[in-house]
């Protein structure tokens, strides 16, 4: 934390009524999707004071996604890092299972909350963008639960290395669209999604998959997977009754982050930690915004982006298509800058060794994305005291990258 | 009296609208576009829209896209468009140039820097298409303090409530664009422009341009009918496309045939 700036009294009370995080966030975006966003924006106060809305999100999470999700404590990994660790040393290590939920990672949660807003204003189209493909088939998913049609824009070359869930979409009904403008990624997904939605603004819900993009997006996104904190922080104080000393989530745009993060931004005692993928090295190609980023205005919102110093727009690389964003969700950006959660970075290598290293140890094959917060679970558990407790998401599972992770290890399948 | 407002005033005099021509700068390569920009204004254009490549324009359609990208994989970069304004500026003294863009090249380096640099290059006005009323912090101040205008976008979704605040701030001129959507694709029907740009100068003094779509003379006459301005842009951007290093000649032919139905427009027909 920062000497000169005293803490505000709640890390929990932002954005403000303009949708700022301090200087990030905003409503950066065309004149015409101004009006709709403003809409949104009172669609959802309404809906949030609305117990039949909160109802209606309760039960399908609980009979639909499976929630709660499990809190796990790794006893195998736990043991496993304490061989490295100096004597005492060797935090215990316990997971957020949010790979369990249906679907297959933590997305889903976001994708119903905003399902039921779209059909709340009304709207009778969806539309969204994914990378590694998890964001389009959790939306594929509650658009076949609502029957609602649903086209999903996504990269040509994620799809290439995406292509189990590409099927998944087109089982649930979806139109897949492939994206060949700019580097065929997440970023350019998105500018899609974008084009398509100021063309149907009458009829069509623009589902954003991650905790960025145009006030209100980044607030809802929190709130929707907030379940995720608000869950562990429970469960763990129901299991051993006190808080934990530090969370650990991956960030791409950092949704399943800010949901772990933000039910315990105002416990003082519990540090947090952000990892970005660090691709193959900060000082090469990678996708670490915060790291090697500086603030500027990207898809309707101000943050931290990988750019030239004339504002181009720099392609992100990383191993996890699901990570591989040159941004990041502004309140990140803000809890950055004002000290409350620590951010650090993991490259492709050590993710895929945390990958190897949580199948052996616990019979869990975690998806790309939440490997990298697994391999600095590690790197900070061995620092830490037996009797401290880590607390990271496990926000995917890792079917969908197997295909990846054997061309990385040489593996012919 | 700036040159934007001067142009408009000139042409209304003339009982014509004024015709407003976009390209991107940088396309097909830094070079290549002051040729590009002379034939405009030998086509008769009256205010010239230089577009700043972006990596990522997203209310662009595929023309615009591949321009952008076609001026990026050139090399073009801030310094260049600055230039290319500069050089125009000293070669038309008094054809109005306003720059067309995203937020983030604009305020890379601080909207004081960018605010600067548009009176040294002698650019009249800026058009940020991200850059909606609520946020206009970000750059309106700076413009401003130079006498720079900021040109504000009006859309059909742009509703009753929200006009006032979208004119506040705003100056230059008004563009409506027609088409909710991306650029270069369909075009307005004629009686909602005409409804769309009453509705508008019935709330602003300021010119109302009309863009998104407009393609042939015909389309920019019955524009030129009922608005002040007709802006023509993904047309242009395709000749370019379709020409590259030869474009003035294609181009600077193209602007005459909308400049010559725009010039006719009022009293040809009813």
């Amino acid at each position: 934390m920062t000497d000169q700036v005293p803490p505000p009294n709640s890390y929990r009370s932002l954005p403000d009524e303009r949708g700022h995080f301090g200087e990030f966030g905003g409503r950066y975006v065309a004149e015409t999707l101004m009006p709709l966003i403003l809409d949104l924006e009172k669609e959802y106060r309404a809906a949030k004071v609305d117990p039949a809305f909160q109802a209606e999100f309760d039960d399908l999470l609980e009979h639909y996604v499976g929630r709660p999700s499990p809190l796990y404590y790794a006893e195998r990994l736990t043991e496993e890092v304490r061989k490295d660790a100096p004597q005492d040393k060797g935090a215990q290590i316990w997971f957020k299972r949010d790979e369990l939920n249906h679907t297959g990672a933590h997305k889903i949660n976001n994708c119903i909350g905003q399902i039921l807003l779209a059909k709340r204003m009304g709207k009778t189209r969806i539309i969204a963008e994914t990378g590694a493909g998890q964001h389009g088939v959790a939306t594929a998913t509650v658009a076949a639960r609502f029957g609602l049609p649903c086209v999903i824009y996504m990269g040509a070359r994620d799809i290439e290395r995406q292509q189990p869930n590409v099927f998944r979409m087109k089982l649930l009904g979806a139109e897949v669209v492939p994206v060949t403008s700019g580097a065929k990624t997440l970023k350019d997904a998105m500018n899609e999604g974008l084009r398509d939605w100021v063309a149907n603004v009458h009829d069509t819900f623009y589902i954003i998959g991650t905790a960025a993009g145009p006030h209100p997006y980044p607030e809802l996104v929190r709130d929707f997977q907030s379940v995720i904190g608000t869950e562990a922080r429970a469960q763990l104080l129901d299991r051993v009754g006190r808080l934990p000393d530090l969370l650990v989530a991956a960030i791409g745009g950092g949704s399943n982050a800010i949901g772990l993060f933000h039910p315990f931004l105002d416990d003082p005692d519990v540090k947090m930690l952000g990892v970005e993928a660090a691709g193959e090295g900060l000082g090469k190609r990678h996708a670490a915004s915060l790291a090697g980023g500086n603030p500027g205005v990207l898809h309707g919102n101000k943050t931290y982006l990988l750019q030239d110093e004339d504002g181009q727009i720099a392609e992100a690389h990383s191993i996890s298509a699901g990570l591989d964003y040159p941004g990041i969700g502004p309140e990140h950006a803000w809890l950055k800058e004002s000290g409350r959660v620590d951010y650090s970075s993991v490259t492709d290598t050590e993710a895929l060794d945390a990958f190897q290293l949580l199948c052996r140890t616990e019979g869990i094959i975690p998806a790309l994305e939440p490997s990298h917060a697994i391999s600095a679970v590690t790197r900070r558990a061995v620092d830490m005291d037996r009797d401290q407790i880590i607390l990271a998401n496990l926000c995917g599972r890792g079917d969908k990258d197997i295909f990846t992770v054997a061309e990385a290890l040489g593996v012919e399948m | 009296m700036n040159r934007l407002s001067a142009t408009f005033e000139a042409c209304r005099t003339q009982g014509r609208a004024t015709l407003v021509a976009f390209v991107t700068g940088g396309d097909p390569s830094p070079a290549n576009t002051g040729d590009i920009l002379d034939a405009l204004v030998e086509g008769g254009a009256d205010v010239i829209e230089l577009g700043m490549p972006f990596t990522d324009p997203m209310a662009d359609g595929p023309s615009i896209q591949e321009a952008n990208l076609r001026s990026l994989g050139a090399g073009t970069t801030t310094a260049d468009l600055f230039d290319i304004a500069g050089d125009f500026r000293e070669r038309h003294p008094s054809i109005a140039l306003v720059l067309m863009g995203y937020a983030n090249p604009m305020i890379r380096r601080g909207p004081q820097w960018f605010a600067e640099r548009c009176v040294e290059a002698g650019v009249d006005g800026v058009i940020c298409v991200d850059i909606p009323a609520e946020e206009d912090e970000a750059l309106g101040p700076a413009l401003r303090e130079q006498d720079v205008a900021m040109i504000r976008l009006a859309t059909p979704t742009t509703n009753a409530d929200r006009l006032p605040a979208v004119l506040d701030g705003a100056s230059g001129f008004l563009y409506y664009v027609s088409v909710a959507g991306i650029t270069g694709k369909q075009q307005a029907a004629q009686d909602s422009i005409e409804a769309a740009v009453a509705r508008l100068k019935a709330q602003t003094n300021l010119p109302v341009a009309v863009g998104f779509g407009v393609r042939t003379p015909e389309q920019a006459a019955d524009i030129a009918r009922v608005a002040d301005g007709v802006v023509v842009g993904s047309a242009i951007v395709e000749l370019i496309g379709e020409h590259g290093k030869d474009a003035p000649g294609p181009v600077r032919d193209y602007i005459g045939t909308l400049s010559d139905a725009i010039s006719t427009a009022r009293t040809a027909k009813g």
